[in-house]
């Protein structure tokens, strides 16, 4: 394996899963939730495309993640609105969701193909930036990947130790007996349904705006689904994201490089390391207790209509 | 009397084509235990709904200490004063006893001294709870303390308990009732809701009867026999079942040595059943909800498999078999939950009919669907069973709980059953139909089926069990004659009051 320099690799593998922890990580808020939103891809995409041309519109990189959380989100309200209070089954919807997504954002994205994203700077944390091997596989990225970070200890802290955690867990665990203790249920499950949309167009538009950085159609290529099963395999909880998530990364990122490096074995069989071994390790740790604790929240999906 | 806590005038509330409640009227004084009595639909949860907030009355007022009560939210009646204990939906298997307590009050501490109170709350009142167990490890009775500790936290003015004692034992009920008067002498009234009349001629002190949504009595329940507080509540002279006397068959159903692991997460598992029926018997089997009674109906019925001896219909094994090769044996069964599993909600009567009598009705041939023959069986048991329905094109969901039970209970009963497992027969369904209900097994076993009935109703059990036994943690005591046993004895075999302790008084 003589032409991989492991610190890049190692560099380039917090780049590479930035995205689908930002996703799954929303996606993860909002089955606890009880709603389950498969438009993840749909709104990555979306996030993409309103945080590339708002980026290129204004010059500022950051601007565009904030246009890109936004819009996700407002999209992601389209599905709040259908199946919260206009009822409809969330797996049709979801699945809508993600084909208005890719097609809403090949129409917005038609004039911006081929012209280069603002430039992003990385964020090099004085110091710890400077320390030898460590500083740049770890201390000299952008700032959305310090960010997801924090928000994966921040998602945790909440449904772990606060009431606001705890009454979102209700919600998902049986929306009946929390309607029954007086929660609004759809307004808290439409919250998390557009945090999970803000976090995805976040992504998305990572990919848009610092990953590749330019804009093609349908350039997320299955992230969202990635995230998807994550949140799945995970067992709903946020340290597991993170490690599926930069797992998956991590294995796609070397699976690349050994691709380059001209390493003998098929293509095929590198190009499918990801997703095995990503869904591999994660049903082992999911296997290891089979409590009560890593089950999907017993109102996953259903639809709640607050009658008698 | 004193000054009134809670006075309620002239609440009505309609939903499109029913008034749950029409123009209804009573009053509870401090430290009262006044009993709301009605059959299921007569409008008891929505009257209770509608004073903690849930429900809006259309008209009416509440008051309560004098001054105008209309709580908007839970939260709102909360402040009030007022504190609710539900039957079923308030408890979130997957969080913890502190956890579920927190999310029922309005201002909690944090997590850890609100552990500590709960320790103390639960001392005082003698419902011992572990504040850190998950709520889907706990058994009925232990889930219930969850929901009354909850309440208590918050000092309540009116407690409102529906159907509290469903899932107790008798001498888990005789500990609530010590719970409730040490209460009730504390000043604290309580609205306590339910169809069990002995229980409440034991317990409350003022009674308001329901029928239709409207106040048909009021009475202090004392002076009443529970006879008249069934004909008041029935509006109808009740006849109990005949039983004629039979005398047992052959073996028809043998059970040796099951052991099944539960499917279902927070479910009991099956361990070391072992019992035998004959053919004209009922052997009753009683237990508090989620001691494998769901199980047990399951591995019967070959939802859940087992090694070949451990069942046995008509001598032949069939612990391996599935439920259609199970029917083919003449073993029928019934579950608990109507719509979802004993039939397909959004299906016409005649179609769920097909679904569980193709086989022993022949009412499929070479794969095709005999519509005719298959309209007249579902026309049958609608004749047969007294089954209120439009016609048998509606969908199950359509029909009310008791009616669906009768089409369910004689769907399988019309198969020329040689065993009939049913479990809660007559759950939520009303006096008449449960009477029908039970009649129909009773005719059934005297016509040389054996049966065996799971239910959470002892006194059902009583009518109809030839042989009782129960089930307690997955296992089931040596069954016994039915003939002669007392509710102490019957309580002692359903595992006695796990553990709680008498209130210190």
């Amino acid at each position: 394996m003589g032409g991989i320099d492991p610190i890049l690799l190692l560099a380039s593998l917090m780049v590479a899963s930035t995205p689908i922890l930002l996703a799954a990580l929303g996606e993860m808020v909002v089955e606890r939730a009880g709603v389950l939103n498969l438009g993840v891809e749909g709104m990555m995409i979306f996030g993409a495309i309103c945080g590339f041309a708002v980026g290129v519109g204004t010059g500022s990189p950051s601007l565009g993640f904030l246009a890109a959380a936004l819009g996700a989100a407002a999209l992601s309200m389209l599905f709040g609105v259908l199946t919260q209070i206009l009822l409809s089954n969330q797996v049709a919807s979801g699945l809508a969701l993600t084909l208005f997504g890719l097609g809403l954002s090949s129409l917005v994205g038609q004039s911006y193909s081929g012209i280069k994203a603002p430039p992003s700077l990385d964020f090099d944390i004085p110091l710890l930036s400077d320390i030898p091997v460590l500083g740049p596989i770890l201390f000299q990225h952008h700032p959305m990947v310090y960010l997801s970070i924090l928000l994966v200890i921040g998602v945790w802290v909440l449904l772990r130790h606060t009431r606001a955690g705890l009454i979102l867990r209700a919600v998902g665990e049986s929306h009946d007996a929390a309607h029954a203790l007086g929660y609004k249920v759809v307004a808290i499950r439409l919250a998390a349904i557009a945090f999970g949309g803000a976090l995805a167009g976040l992504g998305g538009a990572f990919i848009s705006l610092v990953r590749v950085p330019q804009w093609t159609e349908g350039m997320t290529a299955g992230a969202g689904w990635i995230a998807l099963a994550i949140v799945v395999f995970a067992s709903w909880r946020p340290w597991r994201v993170l490690i599926g998530a930069y797992l998956f990364g991590g294995v796609s990122v070397l699976q690349l490089n050994l691709q380059a490096a001209g390493f003998k074995v098929p293509v095929q069989y590198l190009a499918m390391s990801p997703y095995l071994i990503t869904i591999l390790v994660l049903v082992l740790m999911s296997a290891r207790r089979r409590s009560a604790t890593a089950q999907a929240p017993a109102d996953l999906g259903k639809t709640f209509h607050a009658s008698s | 009397m004193t000054e009134m806590l809670l006075a309620i005038d002239g609440l009505t509330k309609a939903y499109p084509g029913v008034v749950a409640n029409d123009d209804v009227s009573f009053r509870v004084a401090p430290g009262e235990v006044h009993a709301l009595l009605g059959e299921n639909g007569a409008g008891k949860s929505t009257l209770v709904k509608m004073i903690y907030g849930l429900v809006k009355p259309d008209a009416g007022q509440m008051s309560l200490h004098g001054a105008p009560f209309a709580p908007a939210t839970p939260h709102a009646a909360r402040a009030g004063g007022v504190a609710m204990v539900f039957q079923h939906f308030s408890l979130f298997e997957a969080l913890n006893v502190a956890e579920n307590v927190a999310l029922g009050m309005e201002d909690p501490p944090k997590l850890r001294d609100l552990a500590a109170r709960i320790r103390q709350v639960s001392e005082d009142y003698g419902l011992p709870l572990d504040p850190s167990r998950l709520v889907g490890d706990l058994s009925a009775g232990e889930r219930q303390r969850v929901e009354i500790v909850r309440c208590l936290l918050q000092d309540p003015k009116l407690l409102i308990m529906d159907e509290p004692t469903s899932v107790l034992t008798p001498q888990e009920v005789d500990i609530l009732f010590e719970t409730l008067r040490k209460l009730s002498s504390e000043g604290t009234a309580i609205l306590y809701i339910s169809h069990k009349l002995e229980e409440i001629r034991a317990l409350c002190d003022g009674a308001t009867i329901l029928r239709r949504g409207k106040v048909v009595a009021s009475c202090d329940p004392r002076e009443k026999t529970a006879r008249e507080l069934a004909e008041m509540m029935v509006g109808a002279v009740l006849t109990p079942p005949e039983r004629a006397g039979r005398a047992p068959g052959a073996v028809a159903l043998e059970v040796e040595g099951l052991s099944v692991a539960s499917p279902n997460a927070f479910g009991t598992s099956l361990k070391q059943v072992s019992f035998t029926v004959q053919a004209g018997e009922i052997l009753g089997i009683a237990g508090v909800a989620g001691n494998g009674q769901d199980e047990l109906l399951a591995a019967l019925s070959g939802e859940l498999k087992a090694p070949r001896d451990a069942v046995r219909i008509g001598g032949a094994a069939a612990g391996h078999l599935g439920p259609v090769a199970r029917r083919r044996l003449g073993l029928v069964a019934a579950p608990e939950e109507r719509l979802g599993h004993a039939a397909v909600p959004d299906m016409s009567l005649v179609e769920n009919a097909v679904l569980s009598g193709w086989l022993r009705r022949g009412l499929a041939k070479g794969g095709f669907i005999n519509w005719t023959l298959s309209r007249a069986f579902a026309e049958e048991i609608v004749e047969n069973f007294d089954v209120r329905t439009p016609g048998t094109h509606v969908a199950a969901r359509a029909l009310s709980g008791g009616n669906l039970q009768k089409f369910v209970i004689g769907r399988e009963i019309s198969q020329q059953p040689e065993v009939i497992v049913v479990n809660q027969p007559t759950w939520g369904v009303d006096a008449s139909a449960a009477a029908a209900i039970r009649q129909a097994l009773l005719d059934r076993a005297a016509g040389g089926a054996a049966v065996v009935a799971i239910s959470q109703d002892l006194d059902e059990l009583l009518e109809i069990s030839d042989r009782f036994a129960a089930l307690n943690e997955g296992r089931l005591t040596a069954p016994r004659p039915a003939q002669g046993l007392t509710v102490d004895e019957i309580g002692l075999m359903m595992g006695g009051a796990h553990g709680m302790e008498v209130a210190h008084v």
